[in-house]
């Protein structure tokens, strides 16, 4: 499943990073600690958190990560989406809180 | 493969903003290079959490970076406080990071478990007040 059919299904905010949304999901990654992310998330993941600085982009770069969802109405700092639109990795946001959007994605691309 | 490869970058202490960029510039070569992604995967889980404990805890520092025939070396040395007890500093949750850092998603105590378990060989060596070297060894 692409990046854009998870915000359309899920009804999220696209912040930046709009051309990595044709990028695979391959699963996802529930986290607000970076090197929990970087230890345990893998290649092609949605990683959910609330950190909303640059250094998240740094991680998801490092780990070819297919995009990030900001939750709780989270907003991404200017230089974060600034990197995400160069990195072509998407942020996107919900209003949910961290557990409801990753009962969502589950549903959506988990039961595999 | 290539013939020996040798980079240096410069990781500068407290610098948040550039945490990770010696990293990216390292994945850069090795992903230009006939590594097996599983090894490059290792190399930059090892090298991201190195290269933040300096930006964390260091003044200054640098990254030394060599390809040899049959491994990856990464060795971050540092001008800083040094680590007291590295046995210590090795346990998953320990920390001494400030609450900034912790805020941020850092200092969790998990970056030198990351590393060890990312790189085959892993050397640190210390000296209080004075600074840190970190060895990360990758075999290819």
């Amino acid at each position: 499943m692409k990046v854009s059919d998870i915000s359309n299904a899920l009804e999220l905010q696209i912040f930046s990073g709009s051309k990595g949304l044709d990028g695979e999901v391959r699963g996802g990654y529930v986290s607000d600690l970076l090197s929990d992310v970087m230890g345990n998330a893998d290649a092609g993941h949605i990683w959910i958190t609330l950190q909303t600085h640059k250094n998240v982009m740094a991680v998801a770069s490092l780990k070819d990560l297919a995009a990030i969802i900001l939750v709780s109405g989270h907003k991404p700092d200017e230089n974060t989406a600034a990197q995400s639109e160069e990195e072509g990795i998407p942020i996107l946001g919900t209003k949910l809180g961290a557990f409801d959007i990753s009962g969502k994605l589950y549903e959506l691309i988990g039961k595999k | 493969m290539d013939g020996a490869l040798h980079y240096e970058y410069n990781v500068e202490g407290g610098d948040f903003s550039r945490a990770g960029y010696a990293s990216s510039q390292i994945k850069k070569v090795l992903k230009g290079m006939n590594i097996d992604p599983g090894v490059i995967k290792r190399a930059v889980v090892a090298c991201y959490e190195a290269e933040v404990n300096v930006v964390a805890h260091a003044y200054s520092g640098a990254v030394y970076f060599d390809v040899e025939s049959n491994l990856i070396r990464i060795v971050f040395k540092d001008e800083g406080p040094g680590i007291e007890d590295i046995e210590l500093a090795m346990t998953e949750g320990f920390s001494t990071a400030s609450t900034a850092v912790r805020e941020m998603g850092f200092g969790a105590g998990m970056g030198l478990s990351n590393m060890k378990r990312n790189a085959d060989r892993l050397n640190i060596k210390s000296e209080v007040e004075r600074g840190t070297t970190v060895e990360i060894i990758i075999n290819i």
